[in-house]
């Protein structure tokens, strides 16, 4: 063999990324075994391990399907019939794409994004933030992971190049960061305060890091948190924004769950902070059309906001861009009917609302019964679900149960998950996957299941829960 | 530690990743990035230039200049992204009997449609489909396990060179001239580019004792060659290698110890007599004592008949590797959650056209015999019409969609490039721009100076005109540096 594990890149050996790993490969081989009508304790996998909500078959908004379905065939809009099959919102807005595009979907798009979609991104942008913002700041992105993973290569130079990230963090990021040969620097969220954001932690972080000769380039944040759920404060993004100001540090801001926001505290945008502070902090803001309630995420669509970047330093990342010459263009599509949906008298607005609010409504009710379910259960305890599609819930194992986990080889929470599958056919991912303080273990669990689905998983976690504490007590 | 520059910004070109600072990619670079600025000036009034639009020959992407996409392709994507459509009465009045039904076996093949997540290697089903076709079109099996569907093959090169390349000496051979992805992704990921040339007077034919005198010469300088890019048919150089060509260079790869790397994403535009032979053919064919040789295939949805280059669809299938690698291009592509599904069923509608007696098979055929013949027609049109201008010579183009014609630079026009700063190529595809709107990529893009890479995708009309001004701009020009 040329290629063996130890002739490869090990900065690849080194990425993890829980969300689709080791659990997710044992509940697959589940799959395929009750595909062979072998016999386990279950009927079916339950896959609550990743964002995913078409999957679990939430139905996905018709105006964009219909929208898509044009752009997509556009000889339908001159079929006769077109308009009774279409809605005419639908169809304007196809024809309107094809007058912006000539080459329609099959071409390679310029490589920052179509042009007319950034303008509509920087319309929304500026309504909701109250702002001025320009369509040339904005990069179309096959997915916010896209942007993630080249912002991340841009700044990266060297292995001394650190980021900050939040623990517990979305895995992309210490994935990505271990790929590109740098430093995840770790700041503790507070589980005790909900998984607040203090910036004192941030300072010790800093400082640590520093001490340790990293050269700390950037800070990256999630609001609403993935998995922890939280939305951040105003008052607290404005101190992040002050912190990185003063310690001239990029900001990196995944804001993907911002339409996910079921507590009392709204969404806030980083955007929003910075130009109303008049800050120079400079700034990166990724946004998705996987999450929310489209939920498109097998589109691959997003889109990345450059705040106060040199020039200069913008056509690197520009270049970028174009090695992959462009992002999908059905998920450029998808952005721009994101931020620009059927407005109040177009003929799709109201099913376009409903539709909207029936989904956000669901997926607050599950968040509120997961949340209080969770908290009923023996030794579990689970923070305030304030946003994003997750539980990240913290579990008390008795020393037994640590001791077993010791004896099969795996972290106290994978043990835990495993058992879990292998009892239920309910796949979580395990909270190391995430990373977390020392000596306390989660389990990360969407609720993306469908409502009665829900109560199914929620019934066999209790089961399965009551019987392993039991058993290791 | 000095945090800030004195520009006060904390990112600068100095302190960002220097290799993407010093990484190039032509095919959009200086010239394309002019030519969108002269464009834009047209459209805001500027009627100062000599022309009324930017011909852009810069980039393989039919769909841009005029070319239509296939029909079924389409309809059965609508299908599939809007599924609630099937449900309508009277939907047979707008699809055909075979659209509808491949539409329904893709649905029933895609858990939770188009808008969810897919197996981070892609949709199963659709991974069968694309092992059944790689068996049909080479007389080998393939695995559904050594498939990945990737967005375009751009995204499975990025994977497979992430990959290989480990340290600084790790060196790539590349094809000169090559297609720059490869130059970039090598800079870019801090490793050695070592190029084995293409001979130009023989049809860029390989020369396998010049690649082998290449590999030596590297290792004697210290670099560790791992992996040869081949790309067949040719980009830009167009050209075609014989099934003898490839079984010299497996048998090479095998004796130095390099993976194979095979872009052949241009498998379907092949013009001249000699029909495509995929690397795996010829792997396999060469039996046993070949059945552990690393290699990897690249076929892509954005070139061919096809030309569906705003879909991003892919697919790389992976050959002898180990399993534990395997598993680590598996977490790479697990990072990026999955490839986009429409681009996932392009690819299955691209190696699945509709088959005679299907309802849409002759306007299918009618189609993309359409397209083909175009292109076979520019492709001799555009060899020939060079050819006839005096101190340019382009070699037969035999696949692909460009012509790489040579430039006989007077020495004027030399050193009127070196005193604006600019190779000699790019200073010529800048007059040209400037004088005819014509947008071609300088061949020291390619790695092939003192060329120039042109396009054969736009209408057969619009083409010749383009060549008519493409003459008188080099007799101009070489008239003006005389």
């Amino acid at each position: 063999m040329q290629l063996t594990p130890d002739s490869i890149n090990p900065k690849v050996l080194e990425a993890q990324y829980a969300v689709r790993g080791a659990l997710v490969l044992r509940a697959m081989q589940h799959e395929r075994a009750l595909q062979q009508k072998q016999t386990l304790p279950f009927n079916e996998i339950l896959y609550c391990n990743i964002g995913n909500p078409h999957q679990l078959k939430q139905k996905p908004i018709t105006f964009f399907r219909q929208v898509l379905a044009l752009t997509d065939y556009p000889d339908l809009l001159d079929m006769q019939g077109c308009s009774e099959v279409f809605p005419a919102d639908a169809i304007a807005r196809a024809k309107d794409f094809h007058k912006n595009t000539p080459g329609g979907t099959g071409a390679y798009s310029e490589s920052q994004g179509l042009r007319h979609v950034r303008e509509n991104v920087a319309k929304f942008i500026a309504k909701r933030d109250g702002v001025t913002a320009y369509a040339d700041d904005i990069f179309l992105t096959d997915g916010a992971s896209q942007g993630v993973h080249i912002s991340i290569m841009c700044l990266v130079k060297n292995e001394l190049d650190g980021i900050m990230i939040p623990i517990p963090q979305y895995p992309l990021y210490t994935a990505t960061i271990s790929l590109n040969g740098g430093r995840a620097v770790g700041y503790y969220l507070d589980e005790s305060q909900g998984w607040t954001l203090d910036v004192s932690e941030l300072d010790r972080a800093l400082r640590e890091a520093r001490n340790q000769g990293t050269n700390v380039r950037a800070l990256a944040v999630i609001n609403p948190g993935n998995p922890t759920g939280q939305c951040l404060t105003e008052a607290n993004i404005r101190q992040v924004v002050e912190f990185c100001e003063r310690n001239n540090l990029v900001i990196l801001a995944d804001e993907v769950y911002q339409a996910n926001v079921y507590g009392d505290v709204p969404f806030t945008s980083f955007r929003k902070v910075v130009t109303h502070m008049k800050s120079n902090v400079e700034l990166i803001s990724y946004h998705s059309v996987s999450k929310g309630m489209i939920g498109e995420c097998g589109r691959r669509g997003g889109y990345m906001e450059l705040i106060n970047i040199d020039p200069v330093v913008v056509e690197q990342i520009y270049k970028l861009f174009s090695i992959s010459l462009c992002s999908n263009i059905a998920g450029q599509i998808i952005v721009d009917l994101m931020v620009n949906p059927p407005a109040k008298g177009d003929p799709s607005h109201d099913q376009y609302e409903r539709e909207m609010k029936d989904l956000f409504e669901s997926l607050k009710r599950r968040s509120q019964k997961l949340h209080a379910a969770l908290n009923s259960m023996k030794n579990i305890t689970c923070t305030e679900i304030g946003g994003a599609m997750y539980a990240f819930p913290s579990i008390h194992l008795p020393p037994s149960a640590v001791q077993a986990a010791k004896e099969a080889g795996m972290t106290p929470d994978t043990f835990y998950a495993v058992e879990l599958l292998d009892a239920t056919g309910i796949c979580v991912v395990p909270g190391s996957g995430f990373r977390q303080k020392q000596g306390s273990f989660h389990f990360r669990t969407t609720f993306l299941p469908s409502e009665s689905k829900m109560d199914d998983v929620i019934d066999k976690l209790r089961k399965f829960n009551q019987s392993f504490m039991d058993k290791y007590s | 530690m000095q945090y800030l520059q004195s520009s006060g910004k904390v990112l600068t070109k100095k302190n960002i990743n220097q290799n993407l600072v010093e990484m190039q990619y032509a095919v959009r670079g200086l010239v394309p990035i002019t030519a969108e600025r002269i464009q834009k000036e047209i459209l805001n009034g500027d009627t100062s230039k000599p022309f009324k639009e930017v011909l852009y020959c810069n980039i393989g992407n039919p769909h841009s200049v005029g070319q239509k996409p296939i029909t079924f392709y389409r309809e059965v994507l609508a299908l599939v992204d809007c599924p609630m459509l099937l449900e309508r009465e009277g939907v047979e009045k707008l699809f055909k009997p075979d659209v509808i039904k491949r539409a329904k076996e893709l649905i029933g093949l895609i858990k939770g449609g188009t808008g969810a997540y897919s197996h981070s290697q892609g949709i199963e089903g659709i991974r069968k489909h694309v092992a059944e076709f790689i068996k049909g079109r080479d007389g080998h099996p393939a695995q559904v396990g050594d498939i990945f569907l990737t967005n375009g093959a751009s995204s499975g090169i990025q994977m497979i060179l992430t990959t290989i390349i480990a340290e600084p000496t790790d060196a790539i051979l590349v094809p000169l001239p090559q297609y720059p992805i490869y130059s970039a992704l090598i800079k870019l990921l801090n490793g050695t580019q070592v190029g084995y040339s293409l001979d130009e007077s023989k049809g860029w034919a390989l020369n396998i004792d010049e690649l082998m005198e290449k590999i030596r010469e590297a290792r004697v300088q210290g670099a560790k060659p791992k992996a040869l890019v081949l790309i067949n048919p040719g980009n830009p150089v167009g050209n075609c290698l014989s099934y003898d060509n490839l079984v010299d260079l497996v048998k090479l790869c095998k004796a130095e110890g390099l993976v194979l790397l095979a872009d052949e994403v241009y498998q379907e535009n092949i013009y001249a007599d000699r029909p495509f032979v995929s690397l795996k053919k010829v792997v396999r064919d060469l039996g046993p004592e070949f059945s552990g040789f690393e290699f990897v295939s690249f076929h892509s949805t954005s070139k061919g008949i096809i030309g569906e280059c705003g879909r991003r669809g892919g697919y790389m299938e992976l050959c002898g590797f180990d399993p534990e690698v395997q598993a680590q291009i598996y977490k790479l592509a697990s990072s990026g959650l999955c490839s986009n599904i429409d681009g996932q069923v392009m690819v299955d509608l691209m190696i699945r056209p509709p088959l005679p007696g299907d309802e849409s098979y002759e306007d299918f055929t009618r189609e993309r015999s359409a397209i083909f013949d175009s292109l076979k027609r520019k492709s001799i049109f555009l060899h020939e019409s060079l050819n006839e201008i005096a101190g340019v010579s382009c070699q037969p183009l035999k696949g692909a969609m460009y012509a790489f014609p040579k430039l006989d630079l007077p020495p004027k026009a030399i050193a009127a490039a070196e005193g604006a700063k600019h190779a000699p190529d790019t200073f010529y595809a800048l007059s040209l721009l400037e004088n005819t709107g014509i947008c071609a990529v300088p061949g020291s893009g390619f790695d092939g100076p003192n060329h120039i890479r042109l396009t054969f995708l736009p209408a057969e009309d619009k083409l010749k005109t383009a060549m008519s001004h493409f003459r008188r701009h080099h007799e101009m020009f070489v008239k003006k540096y005389s």
